[in-house]
């Protein structure tokens, strides 16, 4: 009787904090579904009726959406493979003794403090701009014409500068990791003749394994959504080069007034986001478990 | 096949000198016990003579050939650690057959040898399982499994035993008595339990602040203690160290006396006193015993004689197994 009564006050106690996560979640979802349905256009307020799955055919079959996707997956892509390589790089180097490691390991970790808008603009107007850029500046001084990075290519700058972003996230978790690695283990490695590599391949990798899986679970749930480092930087163009899902339903919603256009590809994008989640739980979710 | 001899052999640790200078000849086939308190440089002379910490001085040869700048693999020698360190992502098979893995051996030859280890260890079972399903002593046995396989020309263990509980050590210690009955290999076995160390060693290495107080077989350092710190570290429990007028009778700054060379009595004795604590434990025991004049002393009795906290009783040391100790803490 008295677990009864525990639990039973325990799920009234807790019923706020759930109706209320509930309801924050169900509500937007549940707009934006109905608004999907409806030809809901800011242009002409006052208009709005039933068009049943209209928007959706509209989305699916614009030559936008499938150039959004395949940008948002090389985006995805992309990022991780750059943050997962370099941030095992970067953490094997940190743990090695050196002097200052202190400062040097806040220095790794700052750029992920840098707002997104801040980190684009600085990329765009001091590193990647064909004038005055730095990267312009190294290429007219070896002889070469400089790169027009936004302009020529736009999707593998923001790649970049996204993973600038990132890498500090990767270099921590997989520092951490690396620094629970039992001392003993690694002198056994050695003892049983395992080199550098061969202890690198068989001993700390399978450790950091879990590791290397929150960073992809992670990273992937906020690479899916990029949108601040287009907007500052390229706009989403030339054409369509540099858009991505997100930026495509901002685009939508708010260069083309198309609020029902727009939550159709709010829905799409949270199936594809889903669709991708499941995909990477059954894939590499197994290294999660104890 | 497995000598080892270390010539000066030095270790310092930034401003710290671990180890000032060691000289020790380890002989083929033999089993050596490092033994010392916490800190004494023990486990740090077994890195060195394995290879994963640099020699600051001195040269370790191994077999008759110099050691001291070849790396560990090269050198022949295969460790079991205080935390085992199996690799706990791989399946006992996969442990054992690692450094035969990293050597490159054939697989057919690598699965006899794994095969033949499991065998002798009693692991044939297990080769499947993963290292966190097998108990303390399992895991223990597979340690050995692995350093085993590679028929290295020495063993080093390092605290091997300190993770598991009483029992388990126990047999543990017999088993791996018995593999070195068996393989006849050089062993170096690292402890601080003098225990271990006495019904294990053909030698025993007493190590004090990183330098050698003693290297003998362990009844010789029993019978024979060199100094004031072997005599206290060696025998359980420990022997009673006297100072003052008594010691002074006997013409020496310290005399020692061993808790098992006392004769007790109710009645008649050369020493009087008040037990305070008696430890019975059936075959022996232990008493503490406020003795006047003299101070807190440890005899033991046989498990039959009677005496409880508070009795008077009277004891005679046997004379002929009194150690004296000068000023130094040099046995005289």
């Amino acid at each position: 009787m008295a677990t009864t009564h525990t639990h039973s006050a325990a799920r009234l106690m807790m019923a706020p904090s759930v109706i209320l996560l509930f309801a924050w979640m169900a509500v937007p979802l549940g707009m934006t579904i109905y608004f999907s349905f409806l030809r809901y256009n800011l242009l002409m307020p006052g208009m709005e009726e039933y068009t049943g799955f209209l928007n959706y055919q509209y989305f699916l079959t614009d030559p936008a959406f499938f150039a959004a996707l395949t940008n948002t997956l090389l985006l995805v892509g992309g990022v991780l493979a750059i943050t997962i390589v370099g941030g095992i790089a970067f953490a094997l180097l940190l743990d090695q003794p050196i002097f200052g490691q202190g400062i040097v390991r806040i220095l790794v970790i700052a750029p992920f403090f840098v707002m997104p808008t801040v980190s684009a603009l600085v990329w765009k107007n001091m590193f990647m701009n064909p004038v005055n850029g730095l990267f312009a500046w190294i290429s007219r001084s070896l002889g070469f014409a400089p790169v027009d990075f936004l302009a020529s290519i736009p999707l593998l700058s923001i790649i970049i500068i996204v993973a600038w972003q990132w890498l500090p996230f990767a270099t921590l978790i997989m520092l951490t990791a690396l620094q629970s690695l039992d001392e003993e283990q690694k002198d056994a490695a050695e003892m049983d003749g395992a080199g550098a590599v061969s202890r690198f391949i068989y001993i700390v990798l399978p450790h950091m394994a879990r590791a290397i899986t929150v960073v992809i679970l992670i990273e992937t749930i906020f690479l899916l959504s990029v949108f601040a480092e287009i907007l500052v930087t390229t706009n989403g163009g030339p054409g369509t080069a540099s858009t991505n899902l997100t930026y495509l339903v901002y685009a939508q919603a708010l260069l083309q007034f198309d609020i029902g256009g727009a939550s159709a590809g709010g829905i799409v994008a949270v199936i594809l986001a889903n669709i991708v989640a499941i995909f990477l739980v059954r894939l590499i979710g197994k290294n999660l478990e104890a | 096949m497995g000598s080892i001899t270390l010539r000066n052999v030095s270790k310092v640790f930034g401003e710290a000198k671990v180890i000032p200078s060691i000289d020790l000849d380890i002989e083929d086939g033999e089993f050596v016990v490092f033994v010392g308190p916490s800190g004494c440089g023990k486990s740090t002379l077994l890195r060195l003579i394995a290879g994963l910490e640099d020699v600051s001085g001195g040269e370790i040869v191994i077999d008759g050939k110099p050691a001291t700048d070849a790396p560990p693999a090269r050198r022949g020698l295969a460790m079991v650690f205080q935390s085992y360190a199996l690799y706990p992502h791989m399946s006992v098979r996969s442990n054992i057959a690692f450094p035969l893995k990293m050597a490159g051996m054939d697989k057919a030859e690598i699965d006899r040898k794994v095969a033949d280890a499991a065998k002798v260890l009693n692991l044939t079972d297990y080769l499947e399982r993963k290292p966190r399903q097998l108990s303390g002593g399992q895991r223990q046995r597979v340690a050995i499994g692995r350093a085993i396989v590679r028929q290295p020309k020495a063993f080093l263990f390092d605290e091997p035993l300190s993770n598991l509980d009483a029992a388990l050590r126990v047999n543990m210690r017999l088993e791996i008595s018995e593999l070195h009955q068996q393989l006849q290999t050089t062993m170096i076995y690292v402890t601080h339990d003098q225990v271990e160390a006495m019904t294990m060693a053909d030698k025993i290495v007493v190590l004090n602040k990183g330098r050698i107080e003693q290297v003998g077989s362990p009844l010789d350092l029993y019978r024979k203690p060199a100094n004031l710190f072997v005599a206290g570290f060696i025998g359980s429990p420990k022997m009673n160290l006297i100072e003052g007028e008594y010691a002074q009778a006997q013409g020496a700054k310290t005399v020692g006396i061993r808790p098992e060379h006392m004769s007790l009595s109710h009645d008649s004795g050369s020493w009087a006193g008040t037990v305070t604590i008696a430890e019975h434990l059936g075959s022996d025991t232990f008493m503490h015993i406020d003795v006047d004049g003299i101070g807190t002393v440890t005899a033991r009795a046989d498990g039959d004689f009677a005496c409880r906290h508070g009795d008077r009783v009277y004891m005679t040391p046997d004379q002929n197994r009194l150690y004296r100790f000068d000023e130094k803490g040099l046995a005289l």
